[in-house]
């Protein structure tokens, strides 16, 4: 459905996105991760052809302007770009006019739509007085109107509220089987979870680009979570087997390297440095325990 | 002793009330952790605490400054920092640092000794003639936590200081917080990371303007009714689906990373035996999905 080669983008001196080849699938929820400025959204904007690539090739829905098969693409952009001083049903039909449909066509869509994101009780509010989740919710049913066949969304969660936040996803979930494929970025690593497949990227380029199960089998090191009321466990455990120490409360994530007896090894650095040990048990890696590792092996 | 003390204070913007009746203490020394979704009234509260905006009821006083009264006296004894980090990006490193030491007039002698420390401690030792605009988040970040706190405040207010930062780095930048909190600053910190929350000393947590939960961590979990399952699938989506088509029972049910986390009854806890379900403790993520969960019905009702 899409495919990138070699895509470059440059703006003055600055690298944005950098040699990047990926291919999108039919039927993928496909999630771009990975800090602020490593070049999710100028990917997003080239595929959906506000930008065009400096170099390399690319190919949206069989289109290498993806301008072509606009109709056919949804977006939903990192800032709300709604009308505040319309109500919530006056944005979603003046969005459907700017598609060119019928006046009966686009009123019972927006009725559908408003219905599949639990806007409808909230149709004749203004938008500008809607909650950050709403107004996310409203902007992915702008998105809807045409019923696209792949859909875009830059970051669409952050700094929604949690409960928001899985509304959010369980719509996406449900376009998805649908038959929509999404391309969408975000920040939260538990929200990467839920996607067919991750590309994660820093400064501009692509590090990896699988699925969640696949990348955490991939993870070179070991991680145990130890629970300690300790809260000075860092310089305490400096030298010793554990490479990392992971903060959570007062759980911590220790990483060492793939070796055997780790357990015995670390349990032994624990008591030698005299920290109380409530629970310690291997886990597998967290998504994030795993670009924290990708993250360091490109610095 | 509490470095902040505020009673009723709310802030209107004409018809919206962004701040609704909070009150709050922060203890000298710790860190207070102020959480909830972007609108929800955090930023503009403190804004409020360093005297930067005027309430609109209420009062209260920062290390006993009044912040309605003493604002001038406050923007001294605060620092504050944001995640729109003002760098000079045409400045060098050292240039942002020595800019900011002149606007808090430091003393030529010690300002040097303690441009070298924020150096150590940000880890731009070999950076200092680097422009500001051509360093990575990370870095900028934790540069313009030291110019932040080049005056050696004895209280430090962080707005969403992670934002975009990748997770090395916002580890990084944790592990510089508890050492500042250690050595008797007081921090004020709002994130919208629920990982980020456990590492704070004491929560508050703001919905719709409304402080709805304070209390440290470990006591903001036992609100949770009922038992928290969890239950590791490769495709919670699809697991969410299939319990409810099943109408397994449940008190809620929501997917959580490659997980899926069901709150349930004792009595119903052999419901998910079948699927590998272990008992768990909840996160502050749990917390707030519940809290938000609650106080939207009452908005509706």
């Amino acid at each position: 459905m899409i495919t990138m080669d070699n895509v470059t983008k440059t703006f003055d001196h600055t690298i944005a996105v950098n040699g990047v080849s990926l291919n999108i699938k039919a039927g993928e929820i496909f999630g771009l991760v990975g800090p602020d400025g490593a070049g999710k959204t100028t990917i997003i904007r080239m595929l959906t052809g506000i930008l065009t690539p400096t170099s390399g090739e690319l190919s949206v829905l069989g289109a290498t302007n993806p301008e072509k098969v606009k109709h056919r693409l949804g977006y939903v952009p990192q800032r709300f770009s709604l009308y505040g001083d319309l109500t919530v049903m006056e944005n979603i039909r003046f969005i459907g006019s700017l598609y060119g449909e019928t006046t009966k066509k686009i009123n019972m869509l927006a009725t559908q739509i408003l219905d599949f994101s639990k806007l409808l009780p909230f149709k004749d509010r203004y938008a500008a007085n809607l909650s950050g989740g709403m107004k996310q919710k409203l902007a992915l049913a702008a998105g809807l109107m045409h019923r696209p066949t792949l859909f875009f969304l830059d970051e669409p969660t952050t700094g929604v509220d949690p409960v928001s936040r899985r509304e959010f996803w369980q719509m996406l979930y449900q376009l998805n089987k649908d038959g929509t494929t999404i391309v969408v970025s975000t920040p939260y690593m538990d929200e990467a979870d839920l996607c067919t497949k991750i590309a994660f990227m820093h400064n501009g380029r692509l590090v990896s680009c699988a699925p969640p199960e696949e990348l955490r089998q991939s993870y070179p090191y070991k991680v145990f979570e130890l629970c300690t009321p300790d809260r000075n466990i860092k310089t305490r455990l400096g030298a010793s087997v554990i490479l990392d120490i992971n903060s959570f409360g007062e759980k911590y994530h220790l990483i060492t390297a793939n070796i055997p007896n780790a357990i015995t090894e670390v349990t032994d650095a624990i008591t030698t440095a005299t920290i109380p040990i409530t629970a310690l048990n291997e886990i597998s890696p967290t998504l994030e325990d795993v670009f924290v590792a990708l993250a360091s092996e490109v610095n | 002793m509490y470095a902040v003390e505020v009673t009723n204070l709310s802030r209107r913007f004409g018809e919206f009330t962004a701040v609704d009746n909070i009150s709050l203490k922060v203890k000298t020394g710790s860190i207070y952790g102020f959480l909830g979704p972007n609108g929800s009234g955090k930023s503009t509260t403190i804004r409020m605490l360093c005297g930067l905006l005027t309430p609109t009821a209420g009062s209260g006083t920062i290390l006993g400054l009044d912040i309605a009264k003493n604002t001038e006296a406050i923007k001294h004894k605060i620092g504050y920092m944001s995640q729109k980090f003002s760098l000079y990006d045409d400045l060098t490193v050292i240039e942002n640092l020595n800019f900011y030491a002149g606007m808090y007039s430091l003393p030529r002698v010690n300002g040097k000794q303690r441009i070298q420390e924020m150096l150590a401690l940000a880890g731009l030792e070999n950076r200092q003639h680097q422009l500001a605009a051509n360093l990575s988040g990370g870095f900028k970040q934790r540069l313009a936590l030291g110019c932040a706190i080049l005056h050696n405040p004895p209280i430090l207010f962080l707005d969403e200081p992670t934002g975009g930062v990748d997770p090395k780095s916002r580890r990084m930048f944790w592990d510089i917080i508890y050492n500042l909190s250690q050595q008797g600053t007081t921090i004020m910190v709002t994130t919208h990371f629920m990982d980020e929350a456990e590492h704070c000393d004491e929560i508050g947590f703001i919905y719709n303007g409304k402080l709805i939960a304070t209390g440290p961590p470990s006591q903001l979990k036992t609100a949770l009714p009922g038992t928290l399952l969890e239950i590791p699938n490769s495709k919670p989506m699809e697991l969410l689906t299939t319990i409810q088509t099943k109408q397994l029972p449940h008190l809620d049910l929501y997917p959580f990373g490659a997980m899926l986390h069901v709150l349930v009854t004792p009595d119903n806890i052999q419901a998910y035996t079948a699927l590998r379900a272990k008992i768990i403790a909840p996160s502050l993520e749990d917390v707030f999905v519940y809290l938000v969960k609650t106080h939207r019905e009452e908005d509706l009702a």
